[in-house]
């Protein structure tokens, strides 16, 4: 009440200098929705030079009323998120102000690491998705909302089993190490992994030299979280959403029935020259649909609430979520639950001291089977036969026989899940403190603790059971359990002086220090002997049994990393329209020997604001023109750690007087020389706004050269005896990589009469991949398996793309003994060739097919993705579609059995079985042929076209609630609805993210398709 | 001004403070780890290392399934013609340098050669009581891994007392094979002359042990006055018996008997999969040569690999006691026991008895892997049959390698009515006729017939001048850069 007594009093004294006053009346409202915003500053400007404006702020209606206002005076309405206008008081007509048009976007701040920037003085190749995009795409985990919507940015799946991991590729793969961004919240460094979606507010990916500023780490990249903060002046506001799911597979693989399998088998076994298996194979029929079987419809549901608000000196936001999956497969066996919970505050402590902090609980609990390899559930439904029942007559799983022709491997994949128990929860609490001071104008010193801290206990009971002879079977039945502690801190100091000189010379300086530690430690052990053979007693504290004398049934590890970091960037821009900046990072990091500990990291970048130029006159309406270069060094220090020493980590355990003991071996052999990862990285760029910033235009241009490859477990001569036990190959600095490509992204947004809004945007990726060094002695690393005992099918190669397919290569199929003489002998690849057997092409002509005939076969990295976003609205109805493409990205099919009686995909339908029956599937036969070595026959084209998303949705207003701004959204929507690939296997877009050996596929379990029912309620 | 000033100072005091501690905070040490290179401390550390040196015998489970396939004994048998291509290959002889499980036999004995080396490169570190013995130790399982590696690769690169580093493969030479053999003597008579009759644990070498392998390496030099006296010495020394009962040897209770010379201890204990066989503790060997989905007495089931022939079953005379407990006839076994069984790809109707998987082992981890058999790797019958055909061969002695000989068919036919009384050559022809049959199964088959260039008679497919050696492994010539040359004929 004081103040306003002051204001009317002040008021009232200006009334003497300016005799005509008059009551000012308006609303304030938005000028793409029409809707009144609510808490608009309104200020009253100049007028009494006294310093100090006199204003008020809108109502729940958007409306204000400023009394005594002498004619003249400018208003000044500002609102968070808008771009701020002014207003000269005319008279006392009621006043209609529309706040923020498309210009907007200008003015938004991009978070660039260790500062902000707004997006039109940026120089760097930025991608940004904001919390809109992560609401509309529903992304059960955060990595999701990555795909699609940024260009240069590839995110892949490891599975689609609950709660499985993601992989984050930015421009592509350059190194068979780790290739993970660094991702850095609100600040300090933390993982994606357990974040809520629904608690970020914006995603901004550093994909060129600007991440310099982060050295060492940020070679891969640099993602940055900004989660969501309450903001000034708002009254409590709450948002809930939730959404109920229904997931299906995506995907079944069209197997054989019962009877086709029998007859195929009969034949196999008549050329092979044995009895037939099925003398009558009448009344088989259709038999057992494993798929069937094992693909179940499941559950899931999301729950999220948050309330934000603030007073003018604090900001709040508390936020709370619990997300529960089941899986497809398996149903709760395969699950994965997470809860949320979340606090952010800011204070403005005095004028110039704010102090914001944050913090995130997360919860996770995960169970999971046996998936993507030899013995994987998937892998026995497409491989035990359908000849089998589920169950025998008494009513338990019927056994897969332990036949030579079925394997030791294939066991009944019902009885595997309903077998399999393990649980794995994690709790983890991650967050900052944050104080900002502002020394002087234009000097802030900002000083952050980020910390993760986090514990997860993992538990696998393994149950006595018999498969009937199965490599899985149990004879003793034991309980594994672990405890892992992983913790690590941040600590931030760093200074940031702005100032202007002249009229046009802006200088921005950042300077600090970044302290990072991690710590954690791991311990592992096992009781024998669970208590009634059940889960319910799987713990150690039961599990009373132990190892025979001299066995362990515990083991540990620890560690302590650290590294210490100085950076200093200078900006600095000539009236927003030339743009420089430079940034330089020292590192000192354990990771290394002493010798080598150092690394230094320095970039720049420039822009130049084209279209601010008197010159600058196109034809049509260009709003803003900006190229954009960058270049810089930066560093990867992702490795094992301790490798430039010697351990004795080995594993030495012999038999001395009939009982285990246990000695010392060496661990991975060392190299003292180690050293940083060097990426060079070059982007040049243009961004181009048009029509009223209706349409938005960027491209860019990269090259990311990667040098002093560390190479972990490095092949090489086993004179050195890395194969002991225990033992592995050093890490070495030994290659080099290089990518290259363009992105490109267009927006369209548009809205007619205030009822119908159209928003379009599609990117497009290309991307070229070579490695241009391996140091190794061979020019080549391998990686991968095919198979069982056959050579690795996958290599990191100089001249070639990293990770590429190597083996032989088809010509089709010998139709007919003359053309099986006509050909080299391809005995050396396992038998002699006969008619049907597929016929491999002689590469380097020496007249035998043989090891050295084998050539590329394609690669797992797509050669094009692209990503296309439509939503439209009407009125109160909106619509949206997300759609994802990768060209050119080849997979392994290598979910089959090599066994004469497993299942197998209807392509064997077209198989060879007489001159001119088929020039692709070679015959089929129990005996010996060499048509299972790793050819092209295995690779396949895994390009595909996927609708990641559509959802419909409607919204009523909830105005009688509190205001206008309530409201409830009701959408259905669905994820994976489609997808478009000539790929035989369950998903063309997994991958297990090797480096070398990824795009190999044992039946991954494919991404679900859900369907989803869900609310969104604002109060 | 002066607030000005002051507010810069705190400013830049603070943004320094950190830059003092660098040394301190980035210097650690690396936590609960012991460097390598740093250790021999104690005698702890040296019996420790010692243990490393001997845990790497366990992987030539290998090398003994190979060598009998790759003889006329076996077949490779298996799941299927493409179950082990490196294996069945090998049998077909048609192996190529591409081949995973020829790269293992490399891989392993290279590292049992690195970590009896790494014992012998730190030997002067620390003193201590005993040490001889320990140091004698590693020189005798350096020789053990080497002979392995001659035997099966011809030359390989030596580098004495010192680990192999990464780049000598593009430098150190393959040493010829004389040269490898003189290495190998030179350890084995360190080792003579350091080990104790009587080991400090069951399951270290011998003296006895050390001699026999050096009466071996001899014989594989047609050095037959040497190996005739060196293997006299332990004939002579006392410490040996033949054990009476044949029938025992092979079965848990004759681990580590009286006819043992040297075993190559495995154990049950603990846990094992295929992601690294050679960690197992257990004799792996004994689950590929189990029979295929067996369900009966005494045995458990295995892999159905190397598997017996009829001829090697047919080469036992009536009367002799070895045959069916070297080979099982799983027919007759199944007749008279009620036992089923499935069969694998090459079915003989034979199983390789001696190392079948034994009912009664704890089964823990895959129980296929972690069998307890030990493997025999020295017998003294081996010992008096080599002692034989050194004298006859050496034209030496015909009437004491007639005795020798002698002794091995009296406890076979458990009678002095199968004597063998020819001499020379003829003599020559039975001593190895029954080096067959006394150890078929064990490994030895293949090697005695290379030698003895009786390998390409015996073995189809064998070509002389080719197979005698097995080719170096693909991914090694490759990383040698140029310096090895690939054996002949590969």
């Amino acid at each position: 009440m004081k103040r306003n007594c002051l204001t009317i009093f002040l008021l009232l004294l200006g009334g003497f200098l300016y005799a005509q006053e008059v009551t000012v009346k308006g609303t304030v409202q938005d000028a793409e929705s029409g809707e009144p915003l609510i808490g608009v500053n309104v200020l009253m400007l100049g007028g009494d030079g006294a310093g100090g404006a006199k204003g008020t702020i809108t109502d729940f209606n958007g409306e204000f009323e400023l009394q005594n206002v002498p004619v003249g005076t400018v208003l000044q309405f500002s609102y968070t998120g808008f771009e701020s206008l002014t207003r000269t008081v005319e008279s006392d007509a009621p006043m209609i102000i529309e706040m923020g048009t498309n210009a907007e976007v200008l003015e938004e701040v991009v978070v660039i690491g260790y500062g902000t920037q707004k997006k039109r003085d940026v120089t760097g190749a930025v991608a940004i998705v904001d919390s809109k995009t992560i609401d509309e795409l529903k992304p059960i985990k955060i990595e999701q909302a990555l795909q699609g919507t940024t260009p240069g940015v590839n995110v892949t799946q490891q599975s689609g089993s609950p709660g499985a991991g993601l992989d984050i590729r930015i421009r592509g793969v350059s190194t068979n190490g780790q290739n993970a961004p660094l991702v850095i919240i609100d600040g300090y460094q933390g993982d994606l992994n357990t974040l809520n979606p629904n608690d970020i507010e914006s995603i901004t990916v550093l994909k060129d030299a600007q991440a310099a500023v982060y050295g060492t780490i940020g070679a891969n990249g640099v993602i940055l979280v900004t989660t969501k903060t309450g903001r000034k002046n708002k009254p409590p506001q709450l948002s809930y959403n939730t959404y109920f799911g229904l997931q299906e597979t995506s995907r079944t693989l069209p197997l054989l029935n019962a009877t086709e399998y029998a007859l195929l088998l009969n034949e196999a076994y008549a050329a092979g020259g044995q009895p037939l298996p099925y003398p009558n194979a009448s009344g088989l029929g259709a038999g057992t649909n494993w798929q069937d079987e094992v693909f179940d419809q499941a559950p899931m549901m999301s729950h999220d609430i948050t309330v934000s608000g603030g007073s003018d000196r604090v900001t709040y936001s508390l936020s709370g979520s619990h997300l529960e999956q089941e899986g497809i497969v398996g149903g709760n066996k395969s699950s994965f639950r997470r809860s949320t919970a979340r606090l952010s505050l800011g204070i403005d402590l005095t004028d110039n001291l704010k102090l914001t902090t944050n913090a995130i609980y997360s919860y996770v609990d995960r169970d999971a089977l046996n998936e993507n390899g030899l013995g994987a559930v998937l892998f026995n439904a497409l491989n035990t036969p359908p000849t089998q029942a589920v169950f025998d007559d008494a009513g338990d799983f019927t056994l897969v026989p332990n036949t030579p022709g079925l394997g030791i491997e294939v066991i009944n994949p019902l009885a595997q899940i309903a077998n399999t128990f393990n649980d794995y929860d994690l709790n983890k609490l991650n967050g900052q403190t944050t104080l900002d001071w502002t020394v002087l104008e234009g000097l802030k010193l900002t000083g952050r603790l980020g910390f993760n801290t986090s514990n997860s206990e993992g538990r696998t009971f393994n149950k006595l059971i018999s498969y009937g002879g199965k490599v899985f079977d149990i004879t003793r039945s034991s309980v594994n359990q672990n405890a892992i502690n992983d913790n690590n801190y941040s600590i931030d100091l760093f200074a940031t002086y702005e100032r202007s000189f002249g009229s046009a010379h802006n200088l921005t300086l950042t300077g600090g220090s970044t302290i990072f530690r991690e710590i954690g430690n791991g311990l592992f052990a096992t009781g024998f002997d669970v208590p009634n053979n059940s889960w319910n007693f799987a713990d150690i504290a039961l599990a009373l049994g132990t190892s025979p004398d001299g066995g362990r049934d515990v083991g540990s590890y620890a560690y302590d990393e650290r590294r210490l970091s100085y950076f200093g960037r200078a900006q600095y821009d000539f009236d927003g329209k030339y743009l420089l900046s430079a940034m330089l990072r020292r590192d000192a990091s354990t990771k290394f020997g002493p010798e080598n500990r150092v690394g230094i990291f320095p970039s720049f970048t420039a822009g130049w604001v084209l279209s601010d130029e008197d010159f600058f006159n196109p034809v049509g309406k260009v709003d803003l023109a900006k190229l954009r270069v960058s270049y810089g060094i930066l560093g990867n220090d992702q490795i094992v750690n301790n490798g430039y020493i010697g351990t004795l980590s080995g594993e030495a355990t012999y038999v001395f007087d009939g009982a285990l003991v246990n000695g010392t071996a060496i661990g991975a052999l060392p190299n003292p020389e180690l050293q940083w990862e060097e990426a060079e990285k070059f982007n040049a760029g243009i961004d181009l706004a048009l029509f009223d910033y209706k349409i938005n235009i960027t491209a860019d241009y990269f090259i990311n050269t990667r040098d002093n490859l560390l190479i972990s477990n490095i092949p090489v001569s086993g004179i050195t005896g890395t194969s002991a036990p225990g033992a592995a190959s050093p890490t070495v600095n030994a290659g080099s990589v290089r990518n290259q490509g363009l992105e490109f992204s267009i927006g369209y947004q548009q809205r007619y009469d205030n009822e119908l809004k159209v928003n379009i945007n599609y990117n497009f990726t290309t991307l070229s991949n070579e490695v241009l060094e391996v140091n190794n002695g061979t020019g080549f690393i391998e990686g991968g398996a095919f198979g069982v005992g056959q050579l690795a099918p996958s290599r990191m190669e100089v001249g070639q793309p990293i990770g590429y397919f190597f083996g032989y290569q088809t010509d089709g199929i010998f139709q007919n003994a003359a053309e099986v003489e006509a050909h080299p002998s391809q005995i050396a690849l396992g038998a002699e060739a006969q008619p049907g057997d597929l016929r491999f092409v002689d590469i380097n002509g020496d007249g035998v097919i043989d090891a050295d005939d084998r050539t590329n076969l394609g690669d797992p990295i797509p050669d094009f993705t692209m990503g296309l976003n439509l939503g439209f609205e009407y009125k109160r109805l909106d619509f949206r579609a997300y759609i994802f493409s990768s060209i050119g990205n080849d997979m392994v099919r290598n979910y089959e059995r090599a066994l004469s009686d497993v299942n197998r995909l209807d392509y064997y339908l077209d198989r060879w079985t007489g001159e001119g029956t088929s020039t692709e599937v070679p015959r089929v036969t129990t005996a010996a042929t060499s048509n299972l070595v790793f050819s092209d026959f295995y690779v396949e084209d895994a390009s595909f076209v996927r609708l990641q998303n559509v959802q419909l949705g409607y919204t009523l207003p909830l105005s009688f609630l509190r205001n206008d701004l309530s409201t409830l959204r009701l959408y259905v929507s669905a994820n994976n609805l489609l997808t478009l690939t000539q790929y035989r296997g369950f998903d063309p877009a997994a991958s297990s993210g090797a480096p070398i050996g990824g795009g190999i596929d044992y039946g991954f379990y494919p991404i679900p398709r859900i369907f989803m029912f869900g609310a969104n309620l604002n109060l | 001004m002066k607030s000005f000033l002051q507010k810069i100072g705190i400013v830049l005091l603070v943004l320094t403070l950190s830059t003092a501690c660098e040394k301190e905070f980035i210097d650690r040490a690396p936590v609960y780890s012991i460097d390598s290179e740093n250790y021999f401390n104690s005698e702890d550390d040296y019996n420790n290392a010692l243990i490393a040196a001997y845990d790497i015998l366990q992987s030539t489970y290998v090398n003994v399934l190979l060598g009998e396939i790759a003889s006329d004994n076996t077949l490779c048998g298996g799941e299927s013609a493409t179950d082990v291509v490196g294996f069945q290959q090998i049998d077909d002889m048609i192996h190529t340098p591409v081949n995973s499980n020829l790269r293992d036999v490399w891989n392993w004995m290279f590292a049992g050669v690195s970590r009896a080396s790494y014992i012998l490169e730190f030997q002067d570190k620390t003193d201590f009581p005993g040490k001889a013995q320990i140091l004698a130790e590693a020189h005798f399982l350096r020789a053990y891994y080497h002979f392995e590696l001659v035997k099966w690769f011809g030359p390989i690169p030596l580098k004495g007392d010192e680990r192999f580093a990464i780049g000598d493969e593009t430098r150190i030479p393959r040493s010829p094979v004389s040269d490898v053999y003189a290495a190998i003597e030179e350890d084995l008579q360190f080792a003579v002359e350091n080990l104790a009759d009587v080991a400090p644990q069951t399951g270290r070498a011998t003296k006895g042990a050390a001699q026999a392998l050096l009466g071996k390496a001899y014989l594989y030099q047609d050095k037959f006055a040497e190996a005739a006296t060196v293997l006299q010495e332990v004939i002579n020394s006392g410490l040996y018996e033949l054990e009476p009962d044949y029938s025992v040897i092979f079965e848990p209770q004759g681990q580590n008997g009286v006819g043992s010379v040297f075993e190559v201890q495995y154990s049950d204990a603990e846990g094992a999969g295929f992601g690294c066989l050679q960690c197992s503790e257990g004799n792996v060997a004994v689950g590929f040569n189990g029979i295929r989905n067996y369900v009966g007495p005494e045995f458990d089931s295995g892999f159905s690999f190397n598997v017996p022939v009829q001829e090697a079953y047919d080469a036992y005379e009536p009367g002799d006691s070895r045959r069916d407990n070297a080979i099982l006839n799983i027919n007759a076994w199944a007749e008279e026991t009620g036992a089923t069984f499935g069969t694998g790809y090459e079915h003989t109707g034979f199983f390789n008895r001696k190392y079948l998987p034994r009912k009664g082992d704890s089964n823990i981890g895959d129980q296929n892997l972690t069998n307890p058999n030990n493997y025999r790797a020295i017998r003294y019958a081996d010992v008096l049959l080599m002692a034989a055909e050194a004298l006859n061969r050496g034209n030496i002695d015909d009437e004491l390698a007639r005795e020798y000989l002698n002794r091995v068919r009296r406890r076979a036919f458990g009678d002095m009515d199968h004597e063998i009384s020819a001499s020379g050559g003829a003599l020559t022809d039975f001593i190895l006729a029954e080096r067959r049959l006394e150890l078929v199964g064990e490994g030895h088959r293949f090697f005695d017939l290379v030698r003895t260039g009786r390998a390409a008679e015996a073995i189809e497919g064998f070509q002389e001048g080719k197979h005698e050696l097995f080719p170096v492994p693909f991914e090694e010539i490759q990383f040698s850069n140029g310096n090895w040359e690939q054996n002949p004929g590969y």
